[in-house]
């Protein structure tokens, strides 16, 4: 098992628990229990954990798979600094969330698979994990069409490398097009002698 | 006893939660039947394998397995859920009338049974006031404690079987898994104390609930209104779920047995782009083409079981595995092959393995078509290996009988480098095909979807040479995605009138675009050509 990262398990026990809370919550507020202010509070600690644990880290091999709409909650959790990036430190938060939601049995629950998503998290940071968040890379949009505006003005030979750069592409298209066969070609062909 | 709904003392106390308890508690009781018996998988070839009577379609249904599994997993969460919330209710109730809290019908009730002569009704013995009254109750009754611990379990099993972990940390959904044992037992055991009470039949006939429901305080000492008395119901659950743990166990043993007996590893070859071949020959092993098996390496694991696919035909007498070296296990089977050395290894250091199956459905409909499309789209064209083979060998033994006459093979892929080996068994049924003067029997179609610009240049400049620079194959690869709708279109003219079966391996966009592809470029008579798509579980 060398190469488990425990903090991904850790943080889908945690979304879990999360979940958990809010609906022990909800019964223990919405059946007006006694001592129902525990169960406010455990909606309220399981929101914020939801949050906190929506936006998924970044592995440190292989891609991760974003969950839906991460990213927005990626840059408010990103702020929050070693709150959110190491995991002692979410391991002990989470906690100390959990302790108050334990006095109510509509609560138990979230609070015992809280405890255990803290545990989870302190192997993890025992392991050196810690939470780095998933940014997309702006993507460069090739200005493909932009650069061939003319046809190249020298007669050959042509001088090599740096001015035969963009021209090769077309070659490159031009010639698959020629060579037949079904193939959508990425680029427009223009209609150029080889 | 009488039916908990009909028994009037009874809901009148609990009003709507202990019936919807009751109701996915009965759901639970057939859900954790349902959820051992797909992931039988010895019991299951069995099945498929004994009922040749019934038609494919229906033995193809326990392909489905998993699927079938998740499903059914899900419904035990919500079951789970909803039991869980409505006990919630209960609990605090039951706790709330005990120590006094609620309608005096109801604390007369729950007063009675903890003197002797008695039998009671509320399970709260102890007096306690909520939240600390539900919290004792949780913890010091059996339906309690097994109830949190159940549930505990059920949601690690959960969590760790969620799509990352399970594809990228194996280990830890499949140990983690194995906490279903508790969860069975747990489930057993959970009704015993049997603490959800009725009255019994026959205090029902004594004591009428609709004329002593507001003399109280006179229970006992009219004739008409005897004090009332109650039992609770025995455990249904393990009615339920002992034939299918029964037949689990019998699953792993057989498992285990299957473990031990001896595979021979005849050749390991290591192939480029860390790849590895193993050939293994068993006794009794018996296979079709397009199956897969489980395999076991104590020397590297002594408990994790790994699925690969049969790259080897039925005709052949051993039967082969390729192997991508990726991870720790795959890894640990390198070195312990011998593949990281130079030298040729003796027989006698080759490991131990284990082998479990074969298992999945026969591809064998290939071979009812005179004609065939083959789609393979990256990992997917590893079963491929295992029918081309096979369709080579039967054309080789008795070309006559074979009703396959043509084949068209795709293979989509990002670049070749992970399946040179394929490319290698292309090579040589080109050879062979070109020696016995049939050449088009295989016409095959390589896509690399991942070409780059340098790439393309390389292609330009050897364009016209005889032999493919990437696969040294006579037919040229070509570059980014299939048109798929030429393709239909050039294969139904070649074949007027025919029958023709489209076979994919691969991602499920494509499945789509193949099948309407099937749909348009098909006759609507029943003469004409007709597409035939098989989406075909691997």
């Amino acid at each position: 098992m060398g190469q488990i990262e425990w903090a991904m398990w850790a943080n889908e026990q945690a979304l879990a628990s999360g979940l958990i809370l809010i609906t022990g919550g909800i019964v223990a507020t919405a059946g007006q229990f006694t001592k129902w202010g525990f169960g406010a509070y455990s909606i309220a600690a399981g929101v914020f954990v939801c949050l906190l644990e929506y936006p998924r880290g970044k592995r440190r091999k292989g891609s991760t798979m974003e969950r839906c709409g991460q990213k927005y909650l990626t840059r408010v959790v990103k702020v929050l600094g070693p709150l959110s990036k190491n995991y002692y430190v979410r391991a002990v938060l989470h906690l100390g969330l959990a302790v108050p939601a334990g006095f109510l049995l509509a609560t138990l629950l979230g609070t015992a698979c809280l405890a255990i998503a803290s545990s989870i998290y302190l192997l993890a940071a025992f392991h050196g994990e810690q939470w780095t968040p998933i940014e997309s890379k702006p993507k460069e949009r090739p200005q493909v069409g932009g650069t061939i505006k003319q046809p190249p003005s020298n007669p050959p030979p042509r001088p090599p490398a740096e001015a035969r750069k963009k021209p090769s592409e077309e070659e490159a298209a031009a010639s698959a097009a020629v060579s037949g066969g079904p193939q959508e070609n990425p680029v427009l062909v223009v209609d150029e002698v080889v | 006893m009488g039916n908990w709904v009909e028994n009037e003392g009874l809901s009148i106390f609990v009003i709507a939660a202990l019936p919807l308890a009751r109701a996915p508690a009965a759901c639970l009781n057939f859900n954790c039947m349902l959820i051992l018996l797909p992931v039988c998988r010895n019991l299951l070839s069995f099945l498929r394998g004994s009922s040749a009577c019934c038609s494919t379609r229906i033995r193809r249904q326990l392909d489905r397995n998993l699927t079938f599994h998740k499903l059914v997993a899900w419904m035990i969460a919500l079951h789970t859920a909803i039991h869980t919330i409505a006990h919630l209710f209960n609990v605090e109730w039951c706790v709330d009338a005990r120590s006094g809290k609620s309608k005096p019908y109801l604390v007369a009730l729950s007063d009675l049974g903890y003197k002797p002569g008695e039998s009671y009704l509320n399970f709260a013995e102890k007096r306690f006031k909520n939240p600390e009254g539900g919290l004792y109750v949780a913890v010091t009754r059996l339906a309690g404690i097994t109830g949190i611990v159940i549930t505990l379990c059920l949601i690690l099993i959960i969590t760790s079987s969620t799509k990352t972990i399970r594809r990228s940390y194996f280990e830890v959904f499949w140990y983690t898994h194995h906490l279903f044992v508790i969860f069975f037992i747990g489930l057993a055991i959970h009704g015993a104390e049997r603490i959800v009470r009725g009255q019994t039949p026959q205090s029902l006939k004594e004591h009428n609930y609709t004329f002593c429901k507001n003399r109280t305080s006179e229970w006992g000492k009219i004739k008409e209104c005897p004090i009332p008395q109650f039992s609770g119901n025995p455990p249904m659950t393990w009615y339920w779920i002992v034939g299918p743990m029964f037949l689990y166990l019998c699953e792993r043993l057989v498992r285990f047995w299957r473990s031990q007996q001896k595979v021979v590893i005849t050749k390991v070859v290591t192939h480029p782009f860390k790849t590895i071949e193993l050939q293994m020959k068993k006794k009794g092993f018996k296979m079709e083409v397009g199956q897969y098996i489980f395999v076991k390496c104590p020397k590297v694991s002594r408990l994790e079981w790994h699925p690969f696919t049969l790259t080897s035909a039925p005709e052949e007498d051993f039967f082969s595995i390729h192997i991508r070296i990726v991870g720790d296990w795959t890894e640990g089977l390198f070195n312990a092959c011998g593949c990281d050395k130079q030298e040729f290894q003796d027989a006698w250091k080759l490991p131990k393995i284990a082998v479990d199956g074969p298992f999945g459905t026969a591809s064998e409909d290939v071979f009812s078509y005179e004609v065939v499309m083959l789609v393979g789209a990256g990992i997917g064209v590893t079963p491929f290996a295992s029918i081309l083979k096979s369709v080579w060998y039967k054309y080789c033994n008795n070309a006559t009988n074979l009703r396959l006459k043509k084949i068209y093979f795709y293979w989509l892929c990002r670049d070749t480098h992970a399946f040179e080996w394929f490319a290698d068994l292309l090579q040589l049924l080109e050879t062979q095909m070109q020696e016995r003067n049939n050449a088009d029997f295989l016409s095959y179609n390589i896509y690399l979807t991942g070409w780059d610009e340098s790439q393309a240049d390389h292609f330009a400049v050897h364009h016209d040479e005889e032999k493919d620079v990437i696969t040294g194959l006579k037919q040229k690869t070509l570059y980014g995605r299939p048109n798929w709708d030429n393709e239909f279109k050039t294969i139904a003219s070649q074949h007027p009138n025919t029958r023709i079966g489209v076979f994919l391996c691969g991602p499920e966009a494509l499945a789509e675009t193949l099948n309407k592809q099937c749909i348009s470029n098909s006759d609507s008579g029943p003469r004409g050509v007709h597409f035939i798509f098989n989406k075909e579980n691997f």
